[in-house]
């Protein structure tokens, strides 16, 4: 079977395209925030609009200390990859064990409160629009957290038996990327669930 | 330096055993297999999809028909319209881009091949998953039932009071699984076209299918997204007993026409800016020219692109919006109109003066150009809000979509099946048997579907599964019943064509067309690699400047 001959003429030794990593995170986190933007908007269309109670000003409490643990957890990241690029392994893996741990404690603040929610409180995912949308909205960034985590992990466990390296900087980008993401949505249900809807 | 296939001895290799054979097409990451387990996903759906609109027709055929029951009938247009979209159309745009992209952009795979397996394995899932609704619809104890609550879903027929059994849900979870493989689908598209290209193929000098399909992935991740969250909302709803669209809690059914339609209208154009793709690099082949107007063109399709997320409204002039609302979406969907008028005009243009051959592909591409062109013009009198109440839900909005999807997308999907299937199979098709099916096809999309706007203007609603004699519409539905007859016998006549080929087709050798883009430099089929060689361009019609060395391409 003959192909057609095509020589290259002129070899183009400058020819550097984007990283396929970074642009594949950058559409996955296109797509998640068209997903969260319709929750958002689902949740400020709905406020004030259950026809029972509790309402949110009745039982919401702002979490003051999860959110300064998760968004910290930025900028735990952030030292762990230029300690990184330093070649300083030890420095990269407690900056990086103190990620995981401070998004941890954030997960487990969300799972007190929806447990005060449930049972101090009674308002779950369906007693009223309040329930469904606040438990939908939190429970979806909150899923992200633990999808987020059990990434964070598995980088601290080959870390600690010292298999990541400079070589592996970009990857780690691109999972912080993610992170950062799952941070900068926090914000948004922050601000939209404690603020805008009490 | 060549690109030459490095030579595997086909003829001594041992014939393998049939589950190494299926082995190796499940476990695939070959972008070109993937693309076409893609289309054969998307075939046999064709086919099934197909049988559920006939069974349609059949039942309309005369007043008083008692082919099927209502509920059947009901079933019947929901299972249509969400295979035709879901599970034809999607998947069929995906493997045509799956095969063709990284062979016009001069790439050995997709950016992620492993992603792409796993996209393409999702859509599957999905659809096996709706299609078990025919057995497992009211669970294990009864009789089974497909979902029969209409291809857009409206709340509150979908809430468990009125969707009794499982069969909404395996729609919803059908729709939610493929759709994570769309957009699985969509982050490899984007990231292959940004990231593989190889040295010389500049954003300007891409083929225009790399354009269109980079537009489509960038869509397919705002627009399937909504759809996710509302099927994710709707599941919440069925499964965890929420209250998103339970209207008796405080729920809003209006707003999952709003989410849903965000989805469901930037989808024709995830559909039909592939179908250019096509017509673009069809049309200018056989003319013998090249594009004309080429970054007009791309500005156009990123012009469709931001727009169609503005139009999306225009589904619901019927729920009573405001006058401004009304107003803006009205404004917007002409607006859609005014890129998509350029490029009928630049493909025309491309035409002009060429030494026109009208090969099979050719031909599908001309009758697209026409009945593009009826369909836009059917979609801008629906857009004037007062004509769209008066027809809004008449068989003239069908009579219109099909149009669309049919006269445009399925007539430009044909195309490219002939005009790359010698480079797929390595063989070329019967130019008689493709003539025959085209003539079929044609007189049968024009019996059916533009007869279909006149029970429509007489005022025959959608989604009736009979009606009365004496109102004017018989005559009309049995003409467009007969027109599905001749529409099947085409189709029989595309799939014994391409399968006949496919055994004893003559040797297409790998340029049969005497084509300008990169895959036809490759040989046919192209080997697992694509290019022993990464190729350089230093035009936008690599192979004509290999051609005519004297005579190269300028870089305009």
């Amino acid at each position: 079977m003959s192909a057609t001959l095509l020589t290259p003429s002129t070899l183009e030794s400058q020819w550097t395209l984007p990283s396929r990593g970074r642009v594949g995170m950058f559409c996955l986190i296109a797509a998640e925030s068209a997903i969260f933007i319709i929750f958002v908007v689902a949740y400020l269309f709905y406020i004030g609009k259950s026809v029972s109670g509790p309402m949110p000003r009745d039982v919401l409490v702002l979490p003051i200390f999860a959110t300064i643990c998760l968004l910290s957890s930025s900028i735990t990241i952030h030292l762990a990859l230029s300690a990184l690029t330093r070649e300083q392994p030890g420095a990269f893996r407690l900056w990086w064990f103190v990620t995981f741990a401070l998004g941890a404690i954030f997960l487990m603040e969300t799972g007190i409160e929806w447990h005060h929610l449930i049972y101090d409180k009674g308002l779950t995912i369906r007693t009223n629009l309040f329930g469904t949308t606040y438990y939908s909205l939190v429970g979806l960034h909150a899923s992200h957290v633990i999808v987020g985590l059990v990434l964070l992990l598995t980088v601290l466990m080959f870390s600690l038996v010292g298999r990541v390296s400079t070589e592996h900087k970009e990857r780690l980008d691109v999972l912080s990327y993610y992170w950062h993401f799952v941070d900068a949505v926090w914000v948004v249900v922050f601000f939209v669930v404690y603020i805008l809807g009490r | 330096m060549s690109t030459d296939s490095i030579a595997l001895n086909a003829v001594n290799a041992a014939p393998r055993p049939w589950s190494a054979v299926v082995h190796s097409w499940v476990t695939t990451v070959d972008h070109k297999r993937i693309g076409i387990l893609y289309i054969l996903l998307a075939l046999v759906f064709l086919v099934i999809g197909g049988i559920e609109a006939t069974i349609m027709r059949i039942q309309l055929i005369v007043p008083h028909n008692h082919f099927v029951s209502p509920q059947f009938f009901n079933q019947m247009f929901t299972m249509h319209g969400t295979t035709m979209i879901f599970f034809v159309a999607m998947p069929i745009v995906f493997g045509f881009g799956n095969y063709l992209v990284p062979l016009m952009i001069g790439a050995r795979d997709m950016a992620f091949p492993r992603v792409n397996a796993w996209s393409f394995w999702l859509t599957a899932f999905g659809g096996a998953l709706l299609y078990l609704s025919f057995i497992g619809g009211y669970g294990l104890y009864g009789a089974g039932a497909a979902p029969d609550v209409g291809w857009f879903a409206y709340a509150p027929l979908t809430s468990p009071t009125f969707s009794v059994g499982h069969s909404t849900d395996f729609w919803t979870l059908g729709l939610l699984v493929s759709g994570i493989g769309s957009i699985g689908a969509a982050v490899n598209f984007v990231a292959t076209i940004i990231c593989m290209r190889c040295p010389g193929m500049t954003l300007g000098r891409m083929p225009l299918l790399a354009w269109m399909n980079l537009v489509m992935g960038a869509m397919v991740l705002l627009v399937i997204s909504p759809l996710t969250a509302a099927q994710i909302m709707l599941a919440i709803d069925r499964f965890l007993g929420g209250h998103f669209f339970d209207t008796q809690a405080g729920g809003s059914a209006v707003l999952w026409m709003h989410f849903f339609w965000i989805f469901g209208h930037p989808e024709v154009y995830v559909l039909v800016i592939p179908a250019f793709a096509f017509i673009s690099e069809i049309v200018p082949v056989f003319s013998r020219k090249p594009i004309f107007g080429y970054p007009v063109m791309v500005a156009a399709t990123v012009g469709i692109g931001f727009v169609s997320f503005g139009v999306w409204a225009h589904h619901m002039f019927t729920v009573g919006m405001n006058s401004y609302a009304n107003s803006f979406f009205a404004l917007t969907t002409m607006v859609v109109g005014v890129p998509t008028g350029i490029k009928i005009f630049n493909w025309i243009g491309t035409m002009w003066g060429g030494r026109l051959q009208f090969k099979t592909p050719m031909l599908f591409c001309i009758a697209f150009l026409f009945q593009f062109l009826i369909a836009g013009l059917t979609g801008i009198m629906l857009a004037c809000v007062p004509f769209n109440w008066q027809l809004s839900g008449s068989y003239f909005v069908v009579a219109h979509f099909h149009y669309v999807i049919v006269g445009a997308i399925l007539f430009a999907l044909f195309g490219a099946f002939y005009y790359w299937f010698p480079k797929m199979s390595g063989r070329m098709y019967n130019e008689s048997f493709g003539k025959l099916h085209f003539w079929l096809f044609v007189i049968g999309f024009h019996l059916t579907f533009d007869f279909m706007h006149i029970p429509g203007l007489l005022g025959m609603p959608r989604r009736i599964y009979t009606y009365e004699p004496g109102r004017g519409w018989e005559i009309w539905n049995l003409i467009c019943t007969i027109g599905v007859f001749f529409q099947a016998a085409g189709i029989l006549v595309f799939v014994a064509n391409l399968a006949r080929s496919l055994l004893s087709g003559k040797l297409a050798g790998s340029d049969p067309w005497d084509a300008w883009t990169l895959e036809w430099s490759t040989s046919s089929p192209p080997p697992e690699y694509n290019f022993a060689q990464t190729p350089t361009v230093a035009s936008r019609r690599p192979l004509w400047d290999l051609k005519h060395p004297e005579d190269p391409d300028l870089d305009l």
